[in-house]
């Protein structure tokens, strides 16, 4: 038995009868990594003597009779622009490529206190701005479904690793579909939470008021207990919200009778891979058998999302990124003889091509006599974005679409074209524009290339999308596919 | 016929507020701390922190917008501030742009005996940046420059004046006035000397009777009330002088140099920032109820013009006393607290303004200060030890010197060094009967109607008794035995 390709809920049961242990769990995962991230390349760092050494714990407690919880002893990876004390944290970028923090993200903080068993940190487009893992500074990740393929981005790395079986579950972030697109990518469950459901302590900031963290896992049920782990209010997040957070399990009924799902129209037009057009099709004849109401609705304002996006994420990124400078941490470069050229060299040098190119568009879209124009009106169609889906959730539970227009694409394919590689986040970046949460889940494959199925909810209403996403996934068996490596 | 000009001034003050925590974290605002103590994640800015807003912030802003007499704004929301500068760790400041917490005050000042009301554009809140120290003498010159991050994040209300100021004297009167609302209000020690009071100033001149303004400069650097009055005094003159030779002013912040006695060019407008502003996207925008407004107007103390007010219309003191003793918070609580003590405010009020006033500048202390020597109660009843004939105005100098040197209180001092005043007839009679024997002179010349005389004879008494007899008594004396 291959313990590093089961389910985190199917290792909890047998660690809790004592059938395997900790260590041996997180052995099998390191393992599989020895044999197979040479091709995947998911990791950029590996914790392997703290993961063995926490594994060693749970263990004790466990043979001490102590009680575990649902995430206790199994290991995780985490995207490498959450901050782990002590543990590096680079964002895949040469500017942090050397820095450790002195303090853990708040979801760093919750996994540890609910006893997880952190194997390392995850490959990324350079400070989550990218759709395919190609921006990370140090190298590339992989699709293991096909190594000629990006695995998706920005979170490409913990999509890939939870794919391949290198963890059992991991944690990305997205700020217009980079959980999504990569889980659609590579084969897994990819859940972006309502924005505020999930605290952004520690989370280094691409755009604030889009970033949310998520799971990625290798079904419905890991994905239901991952996320009741890492939500809630945290009072260091003033945008994070107070709400009540549910046992999401309890979602988990297998029933659809009666679910009234919209289509969106806007989501189906030209562009679109005929092979992933077909899948969602099937994966509305399917919850038309399970039982639910599909009925096409329109989102008008669909077509604006795309530019809305790329001038609010960068004016954010503008700012946020302006703290890599060289004085206090990170890259510096020493030649410069004065403090300008010290700045200057440092963000030339520091930053990659990607990450330039969406300061720019920021800084651009703020300057004086440009705000109103851009960045002022960019918030006001977000504004009717939003109102769209308000509208659509008077009559809908839930509203589905491909995750993205197409599978996975070639290396090179997209990257000299960065229009092209904006529009893989076509069906993603509204959602994180209305703050509402986002599932993706495996329906099916074309030309052996994952395809995934987004489902949109209510703001808070992620049980509704697990409800739904959980009845698809007892009725199918895309989920249970891997890819040869 | 020359041509008169008049001077434009608006002031923008920054003013640090006395929260025990940072505006965004929990690290402590507490001045002086050894470099980087006073720090944390947040306030570095490090990579993936957010801030969180310190309610008492929020408070303190209002509080001072409402002494301002300031409308409350019911929405408000923080702004980032973009430009880049090693002592603002996120190279950006978290401020307010367009909807500042209080807008539309103004306060009154005094010019020549003559009330002028200055209008308060805006009071906003912002976290101050941290301290360069450079190697040499400006980081240009230096082979490296340190940081200290410990003010960094330390709340300030910036506070905007109309400009309606028309003069250098105006503009120090009304930083000197802001001040002492600041302080009466609580929200700010404003101190000077320690950075937690500051003043930028715009000036222009135009001539008489011209509607335009003319082009402003900035003024900056300008450590104490004087140098504020002298730096806008020098560029006032410094621009009639351009226009007078037919220039023209240029737009530009220029640097008061306090050794010179002048203001230099720092930048010119066309090197000025697009600071890119924006709503801060991790703070969430600030609904204030009425409600709250009103519960910190009920906490709002005597302001220094009600109390000038009360020391004029219930103590009787001359507009110019109670004007000097309100002008410091420190000063008039001591008044006030000494006026438990003694009804005879116009006594006190000298001494105030005479003798401790003095002691004060010469010894740099506090009259708040815990180890101030002379606690106003103390103060108080050397005025009563006077008014009762205890002492006289003279010995009560001396007294007053032990009460700086001593702690003590004044009837001790007294006791101690028998200085009490003597006012036992008996005790007295017998050095009048001396000193009427030892001068046959002039006590001829009284009796024959030289009432001069006796002052010559009652000091020949206050001599033989060190000054410790009552003057009265003795004159009394005198002029019973020499009938």
């Amino acid at each position: 038995m291959q313990f590093n390709a089961l389910t985190a809920h199917e290792l909890h049961d047998r660690l809790a009868k004592k059938e395997i242990s900790s260590v041996e769990i997180t052995e099998a995962v390191f393992k599989r990594i020895d044999e197979v991230e040479e091709k995947v390349r998911s990791l950029v760092t590996q914790t392997r003597d703290k993961a063995l050494q926490k594994a060693a714990e749970v263990d004790m407690k466990i043979a001490r009779g102590e009680k575990i919880g649902p995430l206790e002893g199994i290991p995780v990876l985490i995207k490498d622009n959450m901050c782990t004390e002590g543990i590096l944290t680079t964002c895949s970028s040469k500017m942090l490529h050397n820095f450790v923090p002195p303090y853990n993200a708040t979801v760093v903080e919750k996994l540890k206190q609910a006893g997880a068993v952190i194997i390392g940190k995850a490959n990324m487009d350079e400070f989550a701005m990218g759709s395919s893992t190609e921006n990370s500074r140090f190298f590339a990740t992989r699709n293991p479904w096909d190594k000629e393929r990006v695995p998706g981005g920005s979170s490409g790395g913990s999509a890939a690793a939870v794919a391949a079986d290198e963890t059992i579950y991991s944690l990305g972030s997205d700020t217009g579909g980079s959980i999504r697109q990569p889980a659609s990518f590579c084969g897994v469950v990819g859940l972006k939470p309502t924005y505020g459901a999930v605290s952004r302590y520690g989370l280094i900031a691409y755009a604030s008021s889009l970033d949310q963290i998520g799971p990625f896992a290798k079904d419905v049920r890991d994905c239901t207990r991952v996320f009741g782990t890492i939500a809630g209010h945290d009072p260091k997040d003033s945008t994070s919200a107070e709400f009540a957070v549910p046992d999401y399990t309890s979602f988990l009924t297998g029933d659809v009778k009666g679910l009234r799902v919209g289509i969106p129209r806007e989501y189906f037009v030209e562009g679109t891979d005929s092979g992933v057009k077909e899948l969602i099709n099937n994966a509305i004849k399917k919850f038309e058998e399970l039982g639910a109401i599909c009925e096409e609705t329109s989102l008008p304002h669909t077509e604006y999302a795309l530019p809305v996006y790329y001038i609010i994420a960068p004016a954010e990124a503008s700012s946020n990124l302006a703290r890599y400078d060289g004085v206090k941490y990170g890259y510096r470069d020493e030649s410069a003889e004065d403090m300008v050229t010290m700045y200057m060299r440092t963000r030339s040098e520091g930053f990659g091509t990607e990450v330039k190119r969406r300061i720019m568009l920021g800084t651009y879209a703020l300057s004086s006599g440009y705000y109103d124009a851009y960045y002022l009106k960019a918030l006001k169609v977000r504004t009717l974005i939003k109102q769209d889906f308000d509208r659509a959730f008077e009559n809908f539970d839930i509203l589905i679409s491909p995750t993205a227009p197409t599978p996975a694409f070639k290396f090179g394919e997209k990257s000299d074209d960065p229009m092209q590689m904006y529009l893989s986040d076509v069906f993603t970046i509204s959602v994180n524009l209305a703050g509402i949460p986002g599932l993706t889940i495996p329906c099916g494959f074309v030309d052996g290339l994952p395809v995934g199925l987004q489902l949109m909810g209510r703001p808070f209403g992620e049980g509704t999308l697990f409800r739904a996403a959980y009845a698809f996934e007892q009725n199918t068996e895309f989920h249970l596919s891997r890819p040869k490596l | 016929m020359a041509i008169q000009y008049e001077i434009v001034i608006g002031l923008e003050v920054h003013s640090e507020l006395k929260t025990a925590s940072k505006i965004f974290c929990c690290s402590s605002t507490e001045f002086g701390g050894d470099p980087n103590t006073h720090i944390c994640p947040v306030c570095l800015g490090l990579p993936g922190v957010l801030p969180v807003t310190n309610k008492k912030v929020v408070e303190f802003g209002i509080k001072a917008g409402l002494a301002l007499n300031c409308t409350i704004a019911e929405f408000s929301k923080f702004d980032r501030k973009n430009y880049y500068y090693p002592d603002l760790p996120k190279n950006y400041q978290i401020s307010q742009y367009d909807l500042p917490i209080a807008e539309h005050g103004y306060l009154d000042i005094t010019v020549d005996g003559q009330q002028k009301r200055i209008g308060i554009t805006r009071v906003h809140m912002e976290e101050d940046a941290g301290k360069l120290v450079h190697e040499g003498e400006t980081m240009a010159t230096s082979r490296y420059s340190l940081v200290d991050y410990n003010r960094t994040g330390v709340p300030l209300v910036e506070i905007v004046s109309e400009p309606e100021i028309s003069s250098p004297e105006e503009a120090r009167l009304y930083l000197e006035k802001m001040k002492a609302i600041l302080q009466y209000t609580d929200v700010s020690d404003c101190k000077m000397e320690e950075g937690s009071l500051r003043c930028d100033a715009n000036i222009s001149v135009r001539p008489v009777g011209q509607k335009e303004f003319g082009t402003r400069t900035e003024l900056k650097n300008m450590n104490s009330f004087r140098a504020l009055q002298k730096a806008l005094e020098y560029e006032a003159e410094r621009q009639i002088e351009v226009l007078e030779d037919g220039g023209r002013v240029i737009q530009e912040t220029r640097t008061w140099d306090e050794a010179r006695g002048i203001t230099l060019s720092m930048r010119s407008k066309e090197e000025a920032h697009d600071y890119r502003y924006f709503p801060d996207p991790d703070l969430v925008p600030m609904v204030i109820s009425q409600q709250w407004i009103e519960e910190i107007r009920q906490t709002l103390p005597e302001l220094p013009d009600a109390r000038k007010e009360r020391y004029v219309t219930d103590y009787a003191l001359p507009v110019y006393d109670a004007e000097v003793i309100t002008g410091s918070k420190e000063l008039s609580d001591y008044f006030d607290e000494g006026l438990k003590h003694t009804a005879n405010a116009k006594a006190l009020s000298n001494w105030v303004m005479g003798e401790l006033l003095k002691y004060i500048n010469t010894s740099g202390l506090s009259v708040a200060g815990v180890d101030f020597p002379i606690p106003p109660a103390n103060l108080a009843e050397l005025v009563e030890l006077i008014d009762r004939g205890d002492i006289s105005g003279k010995i009560a100098k001396d007294v007053f010197a032990d009460m700086q040197e001593k702690g003590e209180r004044p009837s001790v001092i007294i006791e101690a060094r028998g200085l009490k005043q003597i006012s036992d007839e008996g005790a007295i009679a017998a050095v009048v009967n001396e000193v009427i024997a030892k001068n046959p002179q002039s006590v001829e010349d009284f009796r024959n109607g030289k009432d001069k005389a006796i002052g010559f004879l009652v000091g020949q008494v206050m001599k033989a008794t060190k000054g410790q007899a009552n003057p009265g008594v003795v004159n009394q004396l005198l002029r019973d035995k020499m009938k």
